[in-house]
């Protein structure tokens, strides 16, 4: 049995020490909103916050995770997220939304590192998550208007 | 592959009354009619209904695969119906005939016709919906019913109101009305104007169910380990130590595969590796790449089908020096986000299925095909789909899922391809070889030949389709070549390469368009003239695509001769009953490229949710980035020689330059736009790389000819 706190609240998995992070959250956990796009980190469709920090659950074995605190999608919360998710709403970000949940985790966790980042941060950071509808230009518009946001 | 049936007859609208009351629309194309008429009755399906509670659905009759066909279509049938698009619950249609695509022929999210087709349709049911609600709350007033309006959900009368709810029964108890007008352009109070995405918000949550999100009762998961060579099937396989590790309930060999069912997808996954499997490989082992264009080669004396004549093309290059060339362009994967993955279960009710799926019906036949059961036993349940691209049209990984669950009868079992299983099992985008002749006289083009040889999808998907050698996704790009040349000879060849193809985004628009844009560019250079002249003089009598044509090129700051370390690309097209133009902007040296933006604009009509086109122009850009950058599949000893994303690169966000999207406003019927950013981004690049470095790059992707895109 491995113990870690996902969004708050403890939860104990009988799982594998080798099962990604990812597969026991979709599967024993019942929580999809974290994605499965390529196995090898390479997409980061998988992101998760763990103990506040943007993390690619698709090789990230359970073991790894005990007794830390693991934020989803579903349980993203706080000032940075609400002005993240609220300009996604603005600039209309998503299309199919398949990658959004990795996006807008990896952006919640760069405004909350740096919250004015530059054209050049925003590529460092979210060069990781790809967008095969390709809604890059948006998310840039979105983490931009995010930031203003916060800073008001 | 376009065509337009008025569809505004009443014959084609049925409304009756809602099992527990209310109102329900269905739309009929003719096909159901037909097929009722035969059985002596009608069973009308609901596209639209309004309930008594008010509550208004959509049967939404395409899938949302990120196109926004569940917003845009509903505004289509709110501006009419006169509700608030919010309140309008949409739901995915099963397959059914009356929710056939009739300018694909059948049941098809594809093509970039999902505006075109349902324009007329659901405005129509949605306008006369409207009437009856008006009548039913006039009669109950007693009043004319040209005295009332309706508006939000409600029908008004000077300072009395009814909605739509109360008075649903009744209406679908009324004559259903003749032609009901339906809004001009300057009513619209929706059509054209910006409204969030209905499914926007929940994506930027993590709430929306894709198919591989989909749960049922007492689930199980499957992975399957498939041949690594394309066709090839199992020999033999030995899975005792696969079937020993807790939590593994059955291994079972499908013939093109051995799949491992388990408790939990990531013991599937594991065990599935402990399974020894000994593969026919089968003829497809002598596959690759350098074959498959040879055999493209060979074909090339081959006359063809013509697809677009005029005047004698062969006698005028036979007299002058023709200017020749010859482009290709590589395979490509569709590589969709949410890999591929079906939840079956197969039981004495028939076969379920859940999943992202461009093509229902193809997917109930497929189920049914493999459980061996009657279709009308199979139920399709389409869920959101995390990119489609084309590789949903097909449904090999449907087939898989309901043979791996037929060994588990009353069980549900998730199949979830791994990205490599999706990279190397793909249908493939077509390569494709162009060779290319033309005169120059007095400046301009006095004829222009094109032949472009390829395999065809069409043949394998819809063999029926093709007739005298014309597959019509093959003659994309250039049925509607917009030249005026006096003397044209276009043409295409079939030529099969033994390889699985299928449509990828904007299929031949993209290929043809990369060989005669290029080449048109060429023709220009050698004529010494601007290549946005150039164009523009071979455009008369085409207002709408010389509009887009002038517009990018200012918008962009189009110059034919920029200072040094900097250079334009231009190339313009009609596609899909749109109208676009695309200038490209690089920077840097003949090693290093750097693209500075990508400015289009574009044409399509009434724009119906503009700010969505914009978006799909957008991500239409970054499709054709994967085309002409670097992506690419190769073959070798029938193996795809890429597996994920690290070396099947797709662009990211740093290569990404600023796109800029104006929209020409028109009155005209909307044009398709799912597809249309995407076939002049290789053109226009290639076009504006030339200018940087003096080198003409004829081959897909470019930084095959040494360039690197930075």
């Amino acid at each position: 049995m491995t113990r870690f706190e996902l969004n708050g609240k403890t939860v104990a998995v009988d799982a594998t020490p080798d099962t990604p992070v990812l597969w026991v959250l979709r599967d024993h956990l019942g929580m999809t909103g974290t994605k499965f796009g390529c196995g090898k980190t390479l997409c980061r469709a998988c992101t998760v916050h763990v103990d506040g920090v943007a993390t690619f659950s698709c090789l990230l074995p359970l073991s790894a995770v005990q007794g830390k605190k693991v934020t989803t999608i579903e349980g993203l919360r706080g000032r940075v997220a609400e002005a993240v998710q609220s300009a996604w709403d603005k600039i209309q970000v998503p299309q199919c939304g398949y990658c959004q949940s990795g996006q807008v985790l990896a952006a919640t966790a760069l405004l909350t590192s740096n919250p004015r980042p530059s054209d050049a941060d925003i590529d460092q950071a979210m060069q990781f998550n790809l967008c095969r509808c390709g809604t890059y230009r948006r998310i840039r518009h979105a983490i931009h208007e995010a930031a203003k946001a916060l800073e008001a | 592959m376009s065509s337009h049936t008025n569809l505004g007859r009443r014959q084609f609208l049925k409304v009756s009354v809602l099992a527990g009351g209310g109102l329900m629309v269905g739309i009929d194309f003719g096909w159901t009619r037909a097929r009722a008429a035969a059985a002596g009755a009608f069973t009308p399906n609901a596209w639209v209904s309004v309930h008594p509670d008010g509550r208004v659905s959509l049967v939404c009759p395409r899938n949302e695969m990120g196109q926004d066909v569940h917003t845009s279509l509903t505004m289509l049938l709110a501006e009419e119906l006169a509700v608030d698009p919010k309140q309008v619950n949409v739901e995915e249609a099963p397959p059914d005939p009356v929710y056939i695509n009739k300018l694909m022929g059948s049941q098809i999210t594809g093509g970039s016709t999902s505006i075109r087709d349902a324009w007329d349709p659901l405005r129509k049911a949605g306008a006369t919906a409207r009437a009856m609600l008006v009548s039913a709350a006039a009669a109950r007033w007693k009043v004319p019913a040209a005295e009332c309006h309706a508006a939000s959900g409600y029908v008004i009368h000077d300072n009395r109101r009814l909605a739509y709810g109360a008075l649903a029964t009744e209406a679908a108890r009324l004559p259903v009305p003749d032609d009901v007008p339906l809004k001009s352009a300057g009513e619209f109070s929706l059509i054209g104007k910006p409204l969030p995405r209905l499914d926007g918000s929940d994506k930027a949550r993590g709430r929306t169910i894709f198919g591989i999100d989909v749960k049922q009762p007492g689930m199980k998961y499957a992975a399957l380990a498939t041949c690594p060579v394309l066709g090839g099937r199992v020999a033999s396989f030995d899975a005792s130590k696969a079937q020993k590790r807790p939590g593994v309930r059955k291994v079972v060999d499908i013939g093109e595969g051995v799949a491992v069912i388990a408790d939990h997808y990531w013991i599937a996954r594991s065990a599935l590796a402990d399974v020894a499997i000994r593969w026919d490989e089968g003829p497809g082992a002598a596959l690759d790449t350098a074959a498959i264009y040879a055999a493209l080669e060979q074909a090339k004396d081959r006359p063809g089908a013509a697809v677009k004549q005029a005047g004698d093309a062969a006698a005028v290059l036979a007299r002058t020096k023709p200017i020749e060339a010859r482009y290709t362009s590589q395979m490509l994967a569709h590589v969709t986000l949410e890999p591929p993955n079906c939840l079956a279960l197969v039981s004495s009710r028939g076969v379920d299925v859940w999943t992202s799926t461009q093509f229902p019906p193809r997917a109930r036949d497929v189920a049914a095909q493999v459980a061996a059961v009657r279709a009308e036993q199979v139920r399709v349940h389409p869920q959101f789909i995390g990119g489609g691209f084309g590789r949903r049209l097909d449904v090999d990984f449907i087939g898989q899922a309901v043979a791996i669950a037929k060994a588990v009868p009353g069980t549900p079992v998730k199949l979830i391809w791994t990205r490599e299983d999706d990279v190397s099992h793909d249908f493939y985008r077509p390569p494709s070889l162009h060779l290319l002749s033309a005169a120059l006289e007095g400046g301009r083009i006095s004829a222009f030949a094109h032949k472009m040889i390829s395999p065809s999808i069409t043949n394998r998907l819809f063999p029926g389709v093709v007739n005298d050698g014309i597959d019509g996704f093959m003659t994309e790009g250039i049925v509607n070549f917009t030249y005026d040349i006096p003397n044209l000879d276009l043409r295409t060849v079939i030529q099969e390469v033994g390889l699985r193809v299928g449509y990828w985004r904007s299929v031949s628009n993209a290929l043809n368009a990369f060989a005669i844009e290029s080449f048109v560019d060429e023709l220009a250079h050698e004529a010494g003239r601007n290549p946005v002249a150039f164009r523009l003089a071979l455009l008369d009598g085409k207002p709408r695509q010389r509009a887009v044509l002038e517009r990018a090129a200012k918008d962009a700051g189009f110059d034919a001769k920029p200072s040094s370390g900097r250079a334009f690309g231009v190339a313009s097209m009609e596609c899909y009953d749109s109208h676009v133009a695309l200038v490209a902007e690089l920077s840097g040296t003949g090693d290093h490229a750097k693209l500075e933006k990508l400015t289009y604009a574009v044409d399509c009509g009434v724009a119906v949710h503009p700010d969505q086109v914009i978006a799909q122009i957008e991500g239409g850009a970054v499709t054709g980035l994967i085309n002409t950058l670097r992506s690419k599949v190769t073959i070798r000893n029938g193996r795809v020689e890429q597996s994920n994303f690290d070396n099947f690169r797709i662009p990211r966000m740093p290569e990404v330059p600023p796109i800029e999207v104006t929209l020409i406003p028109s009155d005209a019927r909307p044009g398709g736009i799912g597809e249309a950013g995407v076939p002049l981004v290789a053109p226009a690049i290639a076009n504006a790389l030339f200018g940087l470095t003096g080198k003409r790059v004829r081959a897909l992707p470019l930084e095959d000819a040494g360039v690197t895109f930075v």
